[in-house]
C-alpha cells in the first residue's frame, strides 16, 4: 500500500493503515537515531519553514531537529518579529513562504481549523503541529507509538486520559489514533473541562478518578492549561491537584505494569506527582525522544517519499 | 409616468387573503382596481404568465455599512442587492462607524437613502450610546430622525436594569425595542455552536443556553413594563419554546428567524469554512426544526435575512479571526421557499405572509400588501425556475455567501418600488 498524503492535518482523517504505516516508517528511523552518525540524506535539498505562531518549545525543537536528521534545511519563522506583528494574513505570509520556494510547511496555531485552510491555499505539503484546541496529529502519533513500544498492540488497552481534555488539541488527536487501534478510551477529570459531548468521539467519560484508572494501561495526563481557562472551569488548582491529580495512591490504582505519559508541560505538583513524573514508570521523557523519529516519518513520506524505501534510503 | 399593467400573474396578496391568477394595476405609484380603457392603452403592461405577484418583500434585519464600513456595502449596493432579492423595503441596523445613536447620523442615512436608495429603507436607532450597554441614547430624539425601532444587534444590553429602563423609555414613543439575544459571559471568545461539532473541531462554543437566558429575560421585562421586544434571529429549540409559551401568556413579544437557521446547521462547519460563520451560529438539527415548527405556527413571527456583507479578505481568514455574517437579501427567497415549501410543505401564500406583511407589520410599517390604495410595491418571481447564484456577480458589494455557485429554485424576475421598475431580471 502506497503512501499517498500530501498534507498531514489530523489523525481523524488517517485511516488505520496510515497510522501503521507511519508508526512503522519511525521505527525505521529511531534505529539510526541510535547511531553515531544520525542524519540521513532523505531531504536533501528540501527546505522545510517551521511557521510556529503560538510559543513552542518542544515541538519545535523536535521538527527542527527531525528535518535536520533528514538532511532539509530548516528556516524558523519567528512569530513576534514578523511580517503577521505588521498585520499580514496568514494566506499572505503563506503564499509568500511557497513564493520563497519552502518545500513544506510545519504550522503552529492558536486558531483551529488553520492548517487545513492553509493546505487549500498551498501547493506544498502542510504538516499540523498543533491548531488551537483541534489536533496536534505528530502528539497522538508519538503517543501511540510510545505506547506500542511498551504494550504491543494497543488492541483492547485500557487508556485513561487524565485532565483538561476541553481545550486539549493532544487529546483529540490521541483520542482518534487510539480508537482507529482498538484502544478503550477513557476521558477523566472535572465536568467542566471532561463535557459528556466527547462520547460523540467514541470515548467514555469519567468524573470518577478511581473508577477511570482502575486496571488501565496507560494513564496520560494532559497539563491544566490555566491561562485558557480564566480560572471559571474549576475553583482552584489545589482542589485540581486534591481531585485528580495523580499521587502514589492513585498510582496504586493503574494496572502494575501500566506507563505513565504526559505531553509537557508538566505543572510539578499540580496534575502529577513530581516524584511519579521522574519514577520509574513514567515514559515522559521517552515520549520527546520519540516525538523526533515520528516527526522524520511525517516529514519523510508527506514530502513524497514511501515506507518500504525508509531502510534503503538509510543505508 | 405611465400606468402599469401586470398580466396573468399569480397573484398572491395574504394581507388581503388573495392568491388567483389575475391581474395588478398601478397608477401614480399605487395598486388601482381598476384602468380607464384610455389608461390601458397606453399602460406600460407586464406580461407575468407563470409568475408569482407578490407584495415587495420586507427585510427587517440588514447591515447595509454606512456610514463608516463602505468598503463591504452602501446603501445603494445594500438596496439593489435588495431588489435583486425582490426586497422592497427593509430595515437596517445601527451598528455602523459610527453606530447610529443620534439623529445626526440617522439625518446621514436617510439623505443617502434618499440619494442612493433603489428601495425603501428605514433605519434603526441604538439603545445605547456607542452600542456599549452603558448608558440610554436619546431615543425619543432618534425617534423624532425617523427610527422605525432601537436595537443594539451585535451588542445584545448585558445590564438587565438598562434593558429595563430601554424597554420602558421606548414604550412612551411606541418603539419596538430589538435584541439580538447573548449573555456575553457565557460567550466569550465563542465562534460556533457549543456541541458535538465544536467540540470534535476544538472550536470555542456559544451555547444555546447564552441565547435562551437573554430570550427569557426579555420576556419577563416586557411582560413587567408592557414594552414590545422584538427577539432577533432566534436560533434554539429552547428560545422557540420560550417564546411559544410568552406569547400564549400574551407578552408583547415577536421574533424572527433567518434563512440560514433554518436551512443549515453547525455540521456545515467540518472545514471550517467562515462562510459559516456568524452570529448567532447555526446550531444542531433539532434547533432548525424547532424554529421551523416556530415559523409554522406562528411563535416565530417572521423571516428576516440578517443580511450582513464582508469583503473577501475580511472573511479569507483563520476561523476564528474572520468576522461573523453572511450575506442574505440575494438568496433570501429561494432558500426561504426551498426549505419551508418544498421541504416543510408551508403553503406559498404562508411564506409570503412571513416575508411581507408579517414584518411589516410587526414594526407597523405601511408595507407588505397589494390592497388597492397601498404603494406598488411588487416581487414578481417564478418559485419553480432554478438558477445558479454567483455572489461576486451579485448586487452586493460582497459576495460571503455560503449559497455561492450552488443552483437555488425560486428566482425574482422583477422588482417594482411605487411602480418603478427597481430590478429587473436581465436588465442590469
Amino acid at each position: 500500500m502506497t503512501w499517498t498524503r500530501r498534507h498531514l492535518i489530523t489523525i481523524e482523517e488517517l485511516s488505520l493503515l496510515e497510522i501503521e504505516q507511519i508508526h512503522s516508517t519511525a521505527a525505521a528511523f529511531k534505529k539510526i537515531l541510535g547511531r553515531s552518525v544520525k542524519k540521513v540524506p532523505a531531504l536533501r535539498g528540501k527546505t522545510i519553514v517551521n511557521l510556529f505562531l503560538e510559543p513552542s518549545t518542544r515541538t519545535r525543537m523536535a521538527f527542527d531537529m527531525a528535518a535536520k536528521r533528514l538532511s532539509a534545511d530548516v528556516i524558523a519563522f519567528d512569530a513576534a518579529s514578523s511580517s503577521t506583528q505588521k498585520g499580514e494574513t496568514l494566506r499572505d505570509t503563506a503564499e509568500n513562504i511557497q513564493a520563497l520556494n519552502a518545500d513544506m510547511i510545519v504550522i503552529r496555531h492558536a486558531a483551529a481549523g488553520s492548517p487545513l485552510y492553509l493546505s487549500k491555499i498551498l501547493d506544498i505539503p502542510v504538516i499540523n503541529a498543533g491548531d488551537g484546541s483541534h489536533e496536534h496529529p505528530t502528539q497522538g502519533l508519538l503517543d501511540t507509538f510510545t505506547m506500542k513500544e511498551h504494550l504491543g498492540s494497543l488492541k483492547g488497552r485500557k487508556v485513561a486520559i487524565l485532565g483538561d481534555i476541553l481545550f486539549s488539541r493532544v487529546a483529540r488527536s490521541n483520542i482518534h489514533a487510539l480508537r482507529k487501534m482498538g484502544a478503550d478510551v477513557t476521558l477523566v477529570g472535572p465536568s467542566t473541562l471532561v463535557p459528556h459531548g466527547f462520547t460523540a468521539l467514541g470515548a467514555r467519560v469519567s468524573h470518577d478518578l478511581k473508577s477511570a484508572l482502575a486496571d488501565a494501561d496507560v494513564v496520560m495526563l494532559l497539563r491544566i492549561q490555566h491561562e485558557r481557562q480564566g480560572h471559571r472551569h474549576f475553583p482552584s488548582l489545589g482542589e485540581y491537584t486534591s481531585m485528580f491529580g495523580l499521587n502514589k495512591t492513585r498510582a496504586s490504582w493503574l494496572n502494575p505494569k501500566a506507563i505513565i505519559m504526559h505531553p509537557g508541560p508538566i505543572n510539578r505538583g499540580v496534575e502529577i506527582d513530581s516524584e511519579l513524573a521522574d519514577g520509574e514508570r513514567s515514559v515522559i521523557l521517552e515520549q520527546v525522544t520519540n516525538g523526533i523519529a515520528v516527526r522524520m516519518a511525517v516529514l519523510y513520506l508527506c514530502a513524497g517519499n514511501q515506507p518500504e524505501h525508509v531502510i534503503s534510503s538509510t543505508q | 409616468m405611465p400606468a402599469l399593467w401586470i398580466r396573468n400573474a399569480r397573484v398572491i396578496d395574504p394581507a388581503s387573503k388573495r392568491d388567483g391568477t389575475g391581474d395588478l394595476f398601478v397608477r401614480d405609484g399605487r395598486l388601482v382596481a381598476r384602468l380607464s380603457p384610455a389608461e390601458r392603452k397606453r399602460a406600460r403592461k407586464i406580461e407575468a404568465k407563470g409568475l408569482v405577484a407578490a407584495p415587495g418583500l420586507v427585510d427587517i434585519h440588514v447591515h447595509f455599512r454606512e456610514p463608516g464600513q463602505t468598503h463591504k456595502e452602501t446603501i445603494g449596493s445594500g438596496t439593489r442587492a435588495a431588489a435583486a432579492g425582490g426586497f422592497t423595503t427593509v430595515v437596517c441596523m445601527p451598528n455602523t462607524s459610527p453606530p447610529a445613536d443620534n439623529a445626526g447620523t440617522i439625518q446621514y442615512i436617510l439623505d443617502a437613502v434618499r440619494r442612493d436608495a433603489v428601495v425603501k429603507v428605514l433605519p434603526t436607532g441604538c439603545i445605547t450610546i456607542g452600542m456599549k450597554g452603558e448608558t440610554l441614547a436619546p431615543i425619543g430624539s432618534l425617534k423624532r430622525a425617523g427610527v422605525v425601532a432601537i436595537t443594539d444587534d451585535g451588542d445584545c444590553v448585558q445590564s438587565n436594569e438598562l434593558m429595563r429602563r430601554a424597554a420602558e423609555y421606548a414604550r412612551m414613543f411606541d418603539l419596538p425595542v430589538m435584541d439580538h439575544c447573548q449573555d456575553h459571559s457565557m460567550t466569550e471568545g465563542a465562534v460556533m455552536n457549543e456541541g458535538d461539532v465544536s467540540i470534535r473541531l476544538g472550536l470555542r462554543g456559544w451555547p444555546n443556553a447564552a441565547e435562551d437566558l437573554i430570550v427569557s429575560r426579555n420576556v419577563i421585562i416586557s411582560a413587567y413594563t408592557g414594552a414590545h421586544i422584538h427577539m432577533q434571529h432566534i436560533s434554539s429549540a429552547r428560545s422557540v419554546e420560550i417564546m411559544r409559551r410568552a406569547k400564549a401568556d400574551g407578552v408583547r413579544v415577536t421574533a424572527e428567524a433567518t434563512p440560514h437557521h433554518i436551512a443549515l446547521t453547525d455540521a456545515a462547519l467540518s472545514t471550517y469554512d467562515t462562510h459559516f460563520k456568524m452570529n448567532p451560529p447555526l446550531r444542531t438539527e433539532a434547533d432548525r426544526q424547532a424554529i421551523i415548527a416556530g415559523l409554522r405556527d406562528g411563535t416565530l413571527d417572521c423571516v428576516a435575512t440578517d443580511h450582513a456583507p464582508h469583503t473577501d479578505y475580511e472573511k479569507d481568514k483563520e476561523f476564528d479571526y474572520a468576522p461573523n455574517g453572511i450575506l442574505g437579501l440575494e438568496t433570501a427567497l429561494a432558500v426561504t421557499l426551498d426549505v419551508l415549501v418544498r421541504q416543510n410543505r408551508f403553503r406559498l401564500s404562508h411564506v409570503i405572509d412571513l416575508m411581507t406583511a408579517k414584518p411589516a407589520a410587526l414594526l407597523g410599517l405601511p408595507a407588505g400588501t397589494l390592497a388597492e390604495g397601498a404603494a406598488a410595491d411588487v416581487c414578481l418571481f417564478d418559485p419553480e425556475e432554478t438558477w445558479t447564484y454567483n455572489a461576486k456577480a451579485g448586487a452586493s458589494k460582497s459576495s460571503n455567501s455560503p449559497w455561492s455557485g450552488q443552483t437555488l429554485r425560486g428566482r425574482v424576475h422583477a422588482t417594482l418600488v411605487d411602480g418603478r421598475i427597481a430590478f429587473a431580471l436581465g436588465a442590469s
